[in-house]
């Protein structure tokens, strides 16, 4: 008897752990820009792990994508305060978490491509960052891309940035015979970085800037960047009413100074960075 | 059909790569989970407790961890290194780990099967005046070994499924990377995913056949 | 047979050899731990500051606790996913129709066969395309994690309802029950006793195996720990890792101390007339019903 109790049990918490799991429902609005002015609330998907962008520290993300988010939000929902909700959104799922309406918008170092464009419409770019190459800074072997050519440079698992040192064109750029060394996260790659077990990471420069104001002194970025990444912010296809509220509040950002001041503040310490002077060509909302 | 045909050969190198791991950590997997079981009956407290806290410990951590680990600990930290190119180096770090991890489990299907050997093999054993290393090596182990031929099967299977999950030691040449890299390419793509499957069920359907037929012809009849 | 047969009580060279070999094995141990210690401490990963971090509440109620949380999330539900999977096939594959047993046969053998991290990825990738967009890494997982050890427990299932006595079976039908009576109130009870440490061992490799929702990243305990707590905390890698590795050894071990207890008390019960069945991929006791030939360690 006892037994058909546990199973009992077992059935009821099941069924209870599915239909939680499928709850929730909401109103619907007609684009992120009208929800932001009725309602005053948003989720935004950052990333948790990239210092300097968005870093999960204590409940919320910081970083410079996370303060951009902020002012673009308070923007959009005409100058008044908003409920913002921060769910991660790593690579791998964000253009599943758009689409579905897991999060409304997506601030996280997301680089406007043609492929992308087919699954998502990007606001922006609100900032253009550069592949570029970090290694120690007592390392004077490397001070140029091509420098590469024998040295050991990181893979991370889901990026291709290191086809671009690899990799002749269209694939990559460079076409360097360069050593590759696994890792899972670019954490990763900047911890044997620093335990002197690879001797370049390359990927965006401001993702590299992140890591770099970590540990003051420890590394160098080159400063030769060899590919633009322009920076979007990630909407639901079709939203394009949001998309220009975004870009109005991209420009006005640039215009009053707090784009170029907010650059300062996460990306200043670091070598070899110029801060953007003036807004980029914006992408028809699409 | 077209992306299998298309991406065979990567695929096929990676599945290569897959088989080349299996058969280099079955055997040291084997070999150290033999020296585990040893010291796991020794008679010394010292070695029995050693081997059994190793046991305890691998065992149960994530293979996830456990080759993140020997990636990050032994090679970075340490200073570990097989090979001067980065790839080979995390080729045996991956092996390392993984036999590491899968000799606790061949470790532990030993010890059971000593637990079958009757007592009275060990006793007489000891009553012919054999010490411990000659009664384990010529009276218990044998034995012990055809009783485990059909669970070591299970162990050395599951061991060759789990070298999909070199991705987390840092070895980024194996199938189950190749595929996820490929269906980042092309979207999801069933003939691949069912190419690999096959080809996976091609190697361990007859590791099970044949030590499933090994273990019915050398029971040990009680 | 415990170890302590293996040897006499020793003799006074016995006595002596057994000391030089303690002796030898204290030092080689010892030699081995101070390496350890000693590479980690040259690379200064002892120092204070980089532990620091476990010190502080906030980074156990930030990121440790919610990652915990997203582990046994997934285990959970697929471990109640799983055993009802592992229910409905086990008891399909004893079914007295030949084709039920055999899709359930084919069904429980193939997804035993799949390495599951590439069935992860497979559904991983596979559900946006079907289903539309979504967060899929929670499913995917719940869903890899579910077919594997479902199969498994299936094998379990099946194993167990067989190790109970052909007497109670041929009792159960002498007294007029119908099948499904008999499965109900005589088999299932029985079978289930002498399942439940099996069980209890294949959830341990279930929830070890959630640690692979960190590849698609997933927020676990292994995620937040390794891709978050050292990007927060720059340099402190290696002391996360070993922190959410006691957890896991921890969990773990808490669980199979309770396999263990289970089993010792099945063997004692006088409420099953069937032994306790092996764990998957371990080897049986000599009266044990041969279930140890089952499934696979992972």
């Amino acid at each position: 008897m006892r037994a058909r109790r546990v199973w009992a049990a077992l059935a009821v918490a099941a069924t209870a752990a599915s239909l939680s799991a499928c709850g929730g429902g909401d109103e619907s609005y007609s684009s992120i820009a009208e929800k932001l002015q009725k309602a005053q609330k948003v989720v935004v998907g950052t990333k948790w792990d990239q210092p300097g962008l968005g870093l999960k520290k204590g409940a919320d993300p910081e970083g410079f994508d996370v303060d951009v988010a902020k002012y673009v939000v308070k923007e959009l929902a005409g100058g008044k305060d908003v409920d913002i909700t921060w769910k991660e959104s790593a690579s791998s799922n964000r253009e599943a978490f758009l689409a579905n309406g897991t999060v409304d918008i997506i601030f996280a170092s997301y680089s406007i491509t043609e492929s992308r464009k087919e699954k998502v419409t990007f606001g922006g770019p609100y900032v253009v960052a550069h592949q570029d190459v970090m290694v120690r800074s007592d390392d004077s072997a490397v001070t140029k891309p091509t420098d590469l050519a024998g040295k050991r440079i990181c893979q991370a698992a889901g990026s291709n940035s290191y086809k671009r040192i690899t990799d002749p064109p269209p694939d990559g750029e460079l076409d360097l015979d360069a050593q590759l060394v696994g890792a899972a996260t670019y954490s990763e790659c900047v911890s044997k970085l620093g335990g002197n077990n690879l001797d370049a990471v390359t990927t965006d420069d401001l993702i590299l800037a992140g890591f770099a104001g970590q540990a003051p002194g420890k590394f160098k970025i080159l400063g030769q960047p060899f590919t633009d990444e322009k920076y979007g912010v990630g909407l639901k296809k079709g939203d394009t009413k949001t998309c220009e509220a975004v870009n109005a509040a991209i420009t006005k950002m640039y215009q009053d100074g707090t784009m170029q001041q907010l650059f300062t503040k996460w990306f200043g310490q670091a070598q070899g960075l110029k801060a953007p002077t003036g807004a980029p060509t914006f992408e028809p909302c699409a | 059909m077209d992306d299998l045909i298309k991406y065979a050969p990567d695929l096929l190198a990676g599945f290569l790569e897959n088989v080349k791991l299996s058969l280099i950590c079955a055997v040291l997997a084997l070999v150290l989970g033999t020296i585990l079981v040893s010291m796991r009956v020794a008679p010394t407290p010292v070695l029995r407790a050693a081997g059994s806290m190793y046991v305890n410990v691998v065992r149960n951590t994530p293979l996830t961890l456990v080759l993140a680990f020997s990636s990050l600990g032994l090679s970075d930290t340490m200073g570990l290194s097989f090979s001067e190119t980065p790839r080979t180096n995390s080729f045996w770090l991956v092996v390392f780990g993984l036999s590491a991890y899968t000799a606790t489990f061949v470790c532990e299907a030993l010890r059971a099967g000593i637990n079958t050997v009757p007592l009275g093999q060990a006793e007489a054993a000891r009553a012919i005046g054999l010490t411990f290393f000659q009664s384990l090596r010529m009276i218990i182990l044998p034995q012990a070994f055809r009783t485990v031929v059909a669970p070591l099967g299970s162990v050395i299977i599951a061991m060759i499924k789990n070298t999909t999950v070199a991705i987390a030691g840092g070895y980024l040449m194996e199938s189950a990377f190749v595929m996820r890299d490929t269906f980042d390419d092309t979207g999801v793509s069933i003939p691949i995913f069912i190419g690999l499957v096959i080809a996976f069920m091609v190697v361990t359907l007859p590791v099970g056949f044949l030590t499933n037929r090994l273990a019915s012809r050398l029971a040990v009849a009680r | 047979m415990s170890a302590g047969v293996l040897f006499d009580a020793p003799g006074p060279r016995a006595r002596v050899r057994n000391a030089i070999l303690t002796a030898v094995s204290v030092v080689v141990l010892v030699a081995a731990v101070y390496f350890v210690y000693a590479r980690f401490d040259a690379k200064g990963q002892w120092e204070g500051e980089l532990w620091k971090p476990f010190l502080e509440g906030s980074t156990w109620t930030e990121y440790i606790i919610p990652g915990l949380l997203g582990t046994l999330k997934a285990a959970g539900i697929s471990a109640v996913c799983a055993l009802i999977f592992g229910a409905v096939f086990g008891l399909a594959r004893l079914s007295d129709h030949r084709w039920v047993r055999g899709v359930a046969g084919a069904v429980v053998e193939t997804f035993r066969a799949i390495p599951l991290l590439l069935l992860i990825f497979f559904l991983f990738f596979l559900a946006p395309s079907v289903f539309g967009s979504g967060d899929y890494t929670l499913i995917a997982l719940v869903t890899g994690l579910t077919l594997y050890n479902g199969s498994v427990l299936a094998e379990i299932v099946r194993a167990g309802v067989r190790a109970v006595p052909i007497g109670q079976a041929e009792a159960a039908q002498a007294i007029g029950l119908r099948k499904s009576q008999m499965m109900r109130l005589v088999l299932l009870p029985q079978a289930v006793t002498a399942m439940m440490p099996a069980i209890v061992s294949q959830l341990v490799v279930l929830l070890k195996d959630t640690a692979l929702g960190y590849i698609i990243a997933y927020v676990d305990l292994l995620n937040m720990g390794f891709k978050i707590i050292p990007a927060v905390y720059f340099g402190s890698l290696i002391p996360a890792a070993i922190v959410i590795g006691v957890i896991y050894v921890g969990l773990n071990m808490s669980l199979s101390a309770l396999a263990t207890w289970l089993e010792k008390r099945t063997r004692r019960s006088t409420r099953t007339a069937a032994t306790p069945i092996a764990p998957p991929g371990f080897v049986g006791e000599p009266d044990s019903t041969g279930a140890g030939g089952v499934g696979a360690v992972a």
